[in-house]
């Protein structure tokens, strides 16, 4: 199966998504954000970092590279697409993902081994948890404080589409504690920590973040 | 050349730790009158000549790159 990894100018975490593609057995596909077309992927990852630098808005612009044109028709089509960090910014920022991701309440960057609960695994990206499962992957950003209005929260909540919930403390000072959010078809998946940084057991704090990978590929097979 | 500004803040509603940030340094320095700080951003555009055509396009530049809708209100006015 072959996934998407798209580079913008500025992204960071391109190279371990590509990594965390392979060690889960897919078939990484480098795509760069001039790109007019999507190399005839089976699903695409934007990964984390800082996209022509965040100016503006963190995604603002890159949402509006050309690349994202063909990701946003692919993701309204059912492909699935999974935004990480700067990522998730950018799907919020395309629309494909309601709220938006603001400056930490705390005002400073935070980086640590985050535990998360995953909520919903009927996603493109997470069939491959159990219900309720909680699992540990780093987090480093600086805005990941998820904001929406009262009544998106609400029908986030009420119809499951809280993928990722923060345990234990709230980072980033979120609404709900919430880490992570699908689309109402479930193939779109944003969230702030970073799964493609706990692939292996030799750095990072375990293997828990391979499950987003190797769930897309069933999906993709299915 | 005309001047077009678009002032782009946070909705009221959502936390603006910059400006908290800028609020908190303030009696650190002896400034005491001030009891909040909200930071936006300022955007000047330079149009050609001041119409409806060029206000309705300034307006659509504001709402789908300049601003956030979803966290940021916008406001569009020509510059004196």
């Amino acid at each position: 199966m072959r996934i998407g990894v798209v580079t913008f100018p500025g992204s960071l975490d391109d190279g371990d998504a590509r990594r965390a593609v392979t060690l889960a057995g897919g078939e990484p596909v480098a795509l760069w954000h001039g790109d007019h077309d999507l190399a005839g992927v089976d699903a695409v990852i934007l990964p984390g970092g800082f996209s022509y630098g965040d100016y503006l808005r963190a995604g603002a612009i890159a949402r509006f590279a050309p690349v994202m044109e063909q990701v946003i028709d692919a993701a309204m089509g059912g492909m699935p697409v999974l935004g990480i960090c700067n990522g998730f910014q950018i799907l919020c920022e395309s629309h494909l993902l309601p709220g938006a991701l603001i400056r930490n309440d705390h005002r400073t960057f935070v980086c640590r081994d985050q535990v998360l609960r995953v909520e919903n695994t009927d996603t493109a990206w997470t069939r491959d948890f159990s219900a309720g499962q909680e699992i540990t992957i780093p987090l480093k950003n600086g805005e990941g404080g998820y904001v929406a209005s009262p009544d998106t929260i609400r029908e986030l909540e009420e119809s499951g589409r809280v993928v990722f919930r923060y345990v234990g403390v709230n980072p980033n000072g979120s609404l709900n504690d919430i880490a992570g959010v699908t689309n109402e078809r479930g193939n779109v998946v944003g969230l702030m920590p970073h799964p493609e940084h706990a692939v292996e057991d030799l750095c990072g704090p375990g293997t828990d973040g391979l499950g987003l990978f190797t769930s897309v590929l069933e999906r993709v097979l299915a | 050349m005309a001047r077009v500004i678009v002032d782009v803040m946070p909705k009221p509603e959502i936390l603006d730790p910059q400006g908290k940030a800028v609020h908190g340094a303030l009696p650190r320095l002896g400034f005491t009158a001030v009891t909040d700080v909200r930071q936006g951003k300022r955007f000047e555009l330079e149009v050609p000549n001041v119409d409806d055509a060029s206000l309705a396009e300034v307006h659509r530049i504001a709402e789908t790159l300049l601003s956030n809708p979803v966290i940021e209100d916008f406001t569009v006015r020509v510059d004196a």
